[in-house]
């Protein structure tokens, strides 16, 4: 069946069965393979994509279900390509992964917050991430990535040396 | 080798690992990300018995889907390929990626569908009719290990896989002269580190160029080797490809049964293959469950908690088929007493085959629950004595002066202070108000408890454990290796011969180098060239790769900075060892050669090159373990690991006694792992490393049913710990340079996992001791603490 | 672990839903999916046809009928639900259940009537129906149904929602009382896990502190959520922590309480009496503080 996704602001016509996840339809349908399949039954979160800007599981969704829904993956969040937006920086400078298998989906889920509440608590932002399951680093300098991206995006625009 | 040197240029700074930029843009390229033309796909029926005999199995409806290019069953498969490498002697344990006539445990995999897509793959794996006898079968390790149980390999006569007793020191002397003694049971239930990242793997024959191209989620040595032994391949027919992502490993990504059935899709069907396990084949037959274990100690001390002697006895369940479990009862053999004197130990390795999955290389090889045990003793002691249980370990601790340091079992722990980490780290903690936090929570009625664990990481990784348990391995050697060549426009290359899974090796590769020619290492290129082009290498197991990869790194780029020196010294006019060399120039007697230079003579000027030299400037180093030369003596010593990482575990734990759920309240971890190559990826690595300790701890387990049945096949049964269940950690640290290395680093890609499990626990037990409680198996579930509590105080005669 | 094939449609009325619903006896409705897709998945769930009702705009809506009872569409997003003012303020108990339900990126999907539907034993939403006394309204081709909470869930994964029928919208009762406090408590073995025990509490105190009215259910421990009659006792005199534990142990004690691998009947128990009464206890102390915000 016929389906359009729009992702990252550009609308793309696809035919597939209907039993196409979400997630299967941008990883090869779309070759948007920046969201990931950990589980394929909702639990881990690699597959979090934005829908609507709010965090969702692609893998539970089909793509029909998506018709014509807003969709955001991470391979949208970078302005220009070769940069980075100012939270995936602040991850590299925490390094706030290791494999980076759950890395798309914990930026979006932490995009998505910072959206909503650009100055949250710690408790607040691991209340963020607590869908999204990371087997490498133990959460401490995703944490740490995300206080640094709420730091800078809190002096952004601001003369240098500003409190 | 001299100490090395205190400060250093890049070593130990603040650098960014490089992998981390094309993770966060989603630009990893993981198995599932990539495909290849008239790429198929596989789905497996498995078996839903624990034990069974396979009486037939029909493909017939299954084929006349549409889209369905194969269905292969063991038989077809145990033709054409030999049987899967066991670690043991143990020939007649004979496995192969699918069942034989017979398979084993729930899940095993009897067939293999092939289809244009994995869903279809599914569909047609539903049609295949497999028809089964049940046969009796066993899961309790201790049944397993009786002469007459029912034996999961007839040919093999038992299920005793390894069965044998180390006597290292007079172990009954020591008893008879301690005045105590006490003996007691810890459990490590079956789980494992569980990537977030399924197995999978890309197989692809070129019937033309006869090579088989693999590609894989893999963390594994001996890969190559074993899929060309497997497939009657030569081993330079197999061209394993080393730059692909590994999403998480942490030891389990062997997937070895996966590789040679792809494979031999591949050459069957002249298409590439790919095999993804879905979360469900991964969990009940990835054959990537993790030690299955009981503990059995005594130990004989003193009325003061000085510890004389141990005696272990390890048990553990295998699961179906031999792997490479057995090993994991041979690896701790390198700290079987922990960081203590303790002065002799009879250790009895027992592993036994039931009809369970088959259990693989986890995180520390055995010696996280080892560690846990050899930390209840110690609490145990201390309790038995009264004394303080941070007490009692300074009592027995190595002590500083002492190194290096023979343990009864053969190894030299190489340095360490372990003494000095402890002070540093419980003032740090601020101990006494610690106690006063616990004591308060008391107050307030709930159960609170303080959990400490003192541990070794053995790090640097060698085989001992190979020769030690099977005499008929004598293997001894277990290499890495890199190569550094500057090429003609003067820019740094690097080649490392493995995958990665996360551990930032080409962050560390590039530090080495840049650290031995005084070169920036953003500057420095990193390739992984497949294992055609690759010099030999054991992959990132045993904690290794600091010492190994970073050892071979140096060594590599000193070897070329030695060319550039004779290069630069002809031209200068001096002996080599006259001219110094500084950030790539060389100079001597007031005249300097740029680094271009040196490079244009080396690439061009072929007359101007000292005799004998080659063109160019490439430099390669293959690097030994240090200290690991000898095969085991007769009475079974060895030296193990060359390097022992420490680290010491403070946690303050709080339980609502109704509700029985452990809250972390405080966690502290100290930790020496020596010279730091980088401080993000260690940091990443302890941190970690605890989060995985909290989940062995508190939450996961592949629970079986007496039916045989594996319960966990979910993310909703087998629990991993999110953001809420891990507390923020608190890292205090020391560094105790290694003599044996280039930096003095130490291994740390086990750290905080070897001793959270172990303080977690004695944090839980610390608690429930005014309750007269003890837990002696993990994971401590919270229902089950609760129900404990509640049966307490009913006899306490409390209200509930 | 990819789905078996299917047949999707995606119909834009209620009526049209309904009519596709009774053509094709093999045929469910998906409205967030956060339940059913991994059950698809897994192949547990092997619906024929699906019929999406994520498009149909009757189903999204938040209103106030009466000041009496706050009605919620089928189609509303937890997410939404859990953003929206009056919820908080007419009915304050399911204002403090949304937050407990799974995890944000299940609540961005996932459905006030999906999880209604689905009735799983440790479910939140369902709890806080039942709790309230709330209702269900149900439309089949032929008639509109009003189920009464009590009548609506039958056992584990069971309504009273006839085959054909699609949930329209969830009512919940708003109490008029001026000081009304509310508590929701959960526990599992990790945050956002389907509950052991939950409990859920609705209190309205006088001027004096003295209790006006007071409901209570427990979740996870029984096959449907459970309103406490019990702690109609506490009506009439202030709400003390051994009342409220007296009249949770007095009902609790003698109820069928289920058991699975990971919790006992004896914890879940124990757990359910403790959880009730410090529910009672926190809605109460809410309620000491609250003026009224309506």
């Amino acid at each position: 069946m016929k389906v359009v996704l729009s992702v990252n602001g550009a609308d793309h016509h696809i035919d597939v069965e209907p039993r196409l996840t979400l997630l299967d339809a941008l990883r090869d349908a779309l070759r948007l393979t920046g969201a990931h399949a950990g589980c394929e039954h909702g639990v881990c979160g690699a597959c979090t994509v934005l829908i609507d800007g709010r965090p969702a599981r692609a893998c539970l969704m089909f793509a029909a279900q998506a018709d014509g829904l807003s969709i955001t993956t991470i391979e949208g969040l970078a302005s220009v390509p070769g940069e980075l937006s100012l939270l995936q920086d602040a991850f590299c400078e925490t390094h706030a992964m290791q494999c980076g298998y759950c890395t798309p989906g914990m930026i979006l889920s932490a995009h998505a917050l910072l959206r909503e509440d650009p100055a949250p608590s710690r408790e607040k932002i691991i209340d963020a991430i607590s869908g999204n399951i990371c087997r490498c680093t133990g959460y401490g300098q995703i944490v740490e990535a995300i206080e640094l991206a709420a730091r800078r995006l809190a002096g952004a625009n601001q003369k240098e040396g500003a409190a | 080798m001299s100490a090395p040197p205190k400060s250093f240029r890049y070593v130990s700074s603040d650098r960014r690992v490089r992998e981390d930029r094309r993770f966060v843009v989603g630009k990893g390229r993981y198995i599932g990300d990539l495909a290849a033309e008239g790429m198929l796909h596989v789905a497996l029926v498995a078996s839903q018995h624990p034990a069974a005999r396979i009486i037939s199995v029909d493909a017939s409806r299954a084929l006349a889907l549409p889209g369905v290019h194969a269905v292969v069953d063991g038989a077809e498969l145990a033709a054409a390929v030999e049987p899967l490498m066991n670690g043991l002697d143990t020939p007649h344990v004979r496995r192969y990626p699918l069942a034989v006539g017979a398979t084993r445990y729930m899940g095993e995999w009897v067939a293999a569908v092939v289809a244009d897509t994995r869903a279809l793959a599914e569909d047609a794996a539903e049609l295949v009719e497999v028809e089964y006898e049940p046969l009796p079968f066993v899961l309790d390790p201790e049944e397993a290990y009786k002469p007459d149980s029912v034996p999961v390999h007839p040919a093999h006569g038992s299920n005793v896989l390894l069965d044998r007793v180390f006597n290292w020191g007079e172990v009954d002397t020591h008893f008879a002269d301690s005045a105590r003694e006490l003996s007691f049971r810890v459990v490590w239930g079956r789980n494992s580190t569980v990537p977030l990242e399924t197995f999978g793997v890309l197989a692809q024959w070129d019937p033309w160029g006869g090579v088989l191209d693999v590609r894989a989620s893999i963390q594994m040595p001996k890969y190559a080797d074993q899929i060309a032994r497997a497939l009657r391949l030569p081993m330079n027919g197999v061209r394993v490809h080393h730059d692909v992502d590994v999403g998480g490993s942490y030891g389990v990504k062997r997937g070895i049964k996966h590789t040679v059935l792809a494979g031999y899709l591949s050459r069957k069907l002249s298409r590439p293959v790919r095999l993804i396990e879905d979360r469900l084949e991964n969990m009940r037959s990835g054959d990537a469950h993790g030690p299955d274990r009981s503990f059995d100690i005594s130990v004989a001390f003193n009325q003061d908690g000085v510890v004389n002697s141990m005696k272990m006895r390890a048990l553990d369940n295998a699961g179906a088929y031999a792997g490479r479990a057995p090993f994991q009862l041979g690896k701790p053999i390198g700290a079987i007493v922990g960081p203590y004197r303790i002065k002799s130990v009879r250790y009895h390795a027992i592993s036994v085959t039931t009809n369970k999955a088959v259990e693989e290389a986890v995180r520390g090889f055995g010696q996280s629950p080892t560690n846990y045990a050899i930390e209840t003793m110690m609490d145990r002691v201390a309790e038995a004595c009264g004394l303080d249980r941070v007490e009692v370990r300074r009592r027995n601790l190595v002590r500083a002066d002492e190194f290096p340091w023979l343990i009864p079992s053969g190894t030299r722990y190489d340095s360490g202070d372990y003494h000095a980490l402890i002070d540093k780290t419980l003032a740090h903690v601020g101990w006494d108000a610690l106690m006063a936090e616990r004591d308060a929570l008391r107050a307030q009625g709930l159960l609170a408890g303080i959990g400490i664990a003192a541990c070794l990481e053995p790090s640097g990784g060698n085989s001992s454990f190979e020769p030690l348990l099977n005499p008929k391995n004598t293997t001894t050697t277990w290499m890495e290796s890199c190569r550094v060549n500057i090429d003609a426009l003067g820019c740094v290359n690097v080649a490392i011969h493995t995958t990665s899974s996360g551990q930032g090796h080409e962050t560390l590769a590039a530090t080495a180098v840049g650290e031995a020619l005084e070169i920036d290492p953003d500057l420095i290129r990193v390739a992984r060239p497949d294992s055609l082009s690759s010099l030999p290498g054991n992959s990132p197991v045993g904690s290794r790769m600091a010492i190994m990869l970073g050892g071979a790194a140096f060594h590599a780029a000193n070897k070329l900075k030695a060319k550039m020196i004779a290069i630069a010294a002809k031209r200068l006019g001096c002996a080599p060892e006259a001219a110094s060399y500084h950030e790539g120039s060389v100079s001597f007697g007031g005249q300097t050669l740029a680094w271009q230079q040196i490079v244009e003579i080396a690439h061009r000027h072929y007359h101007e090159l000292p005799s004998g030299f080659e063109p160019g400037l490439e430099a390669s180093h293959i690097m030994q373990t240090p200290t690991g030369e000898a095969l085991p003596t007769a009475d079974g010593r060895v030296q193990m690991y060359p390097c022992h990482s420490f680290e010491f575990h403070v946690v303050l734990v709080a339980i609502d006694p109704e509700l029985g759920k452990p809250e972390l309240r405080r966690y502290v971890i100290g930790h020496d792992c020596g010279t730091v190559i980088n401080p993000h990826i260690v940091k990443g690595m302890t941190l970690g490393g605890i989060a995985h300790g909290i989940g062995a701890a508190l939450l996961e387990e592949f629970v079986y049913d007496a039916d045989g049945q594996m319960m966990s096949q979910t993310f909703m049964d087998y629990l991993m710990p999110s953001s809420k269940e891990v507390p923020r950690v608190e890292i205090v640290h020391q560094c105790t340079p290694s003599p044996l290395t280039v930096f003095g680093q130490k291994g740390s890609g086990e750290s905080g996992y070897l001793g959270a499990p172990a303080a977690v626990s004695g944090a839980i037990n610390d608690a429930t001791s005014p309750l007269g409680l003890r837990f002696e198996k993990l994971p401590i579930r919270i229902a089950a603490l609760s129900d404990a509590v509640a049966r307490a105080r009913l006899q306490e005669g409390k209200q509930t | 672990m990819k789905a078996a094939s299917f047949e999707y449609s995606r119909p834009e009325t209620v009526e049209e839903a309904c009519w596709q619903l009774s053509r094709d006896d093999d045929a469910r409705l998906i409205a967030g999916g956060q339940t059913l897709v991994p059950m698809m998945a897994m192949r547990l769930a092997r619906p024929t046809r699906l019929i999406d009702i994520g498009r149909i705009p009757a189903l999204s809506f938040i209103r106030e009928e009466d000041g009496a009872q706050l009605v919620i569409g089928a189609m509303t997003r937890q997410a939404d639900a859990e953003r929206e003012p009056s919820i908080a303020a007419a009915a304050p108990l399911l204002a403090r259940a949304l937050p407990w339900v799974g995890h944000a990126a299940t609540r961005s999907r996932g459905t006030i009537g999906g999880s209604i539907a689905n009735a799983d034993p440790a479910a939140e939403i369902p709890l806080a129906l039942a709790t309230l006394g709330g209702s269900v309204i149900a439309r089949t081709e032929r008639e509109t149904l009003i189920i009464a909470v009590e009548d609506f869930f039958l056992g584990p994964m069971t309504t009273a929602l006839p085959p054909t029928a699609v949930l329209i919208e969830a009512r919940f009762p708003i109490w008029g009382q001026r000081r009304i406090g509310a508590a929701f408590l959960e526990i599992s073995a990790r945050a956002g896990d389907f509950a052991y025990v939950s409990a859920a509490a609705q209190v309205a105190l006088d001027d004096d502190g003295r209790c006006l009215a007071c409901t209570v259910g427990i979740g996870g421990a029984t096959p449907v959520p459970r309103r406490l009659a019990a702690v109609a006792a506490l009506v009439g005199s202030a709400i003390s922590e051994s009342r409220a534990r007296d009249a949770a142990a007095a009902e609790i004690a003698g109820i069928e309480i289920m058991t699975d691998p990971h919790a006992s009947t004896a914890y879940r128990r124990r757990v359910a009496i403790t959880l009730a009464a410090r529910a009672i206890l926190a809605a109460r102390d809410e309620a000491m503080t609250n003026e009224a915000r309506r």
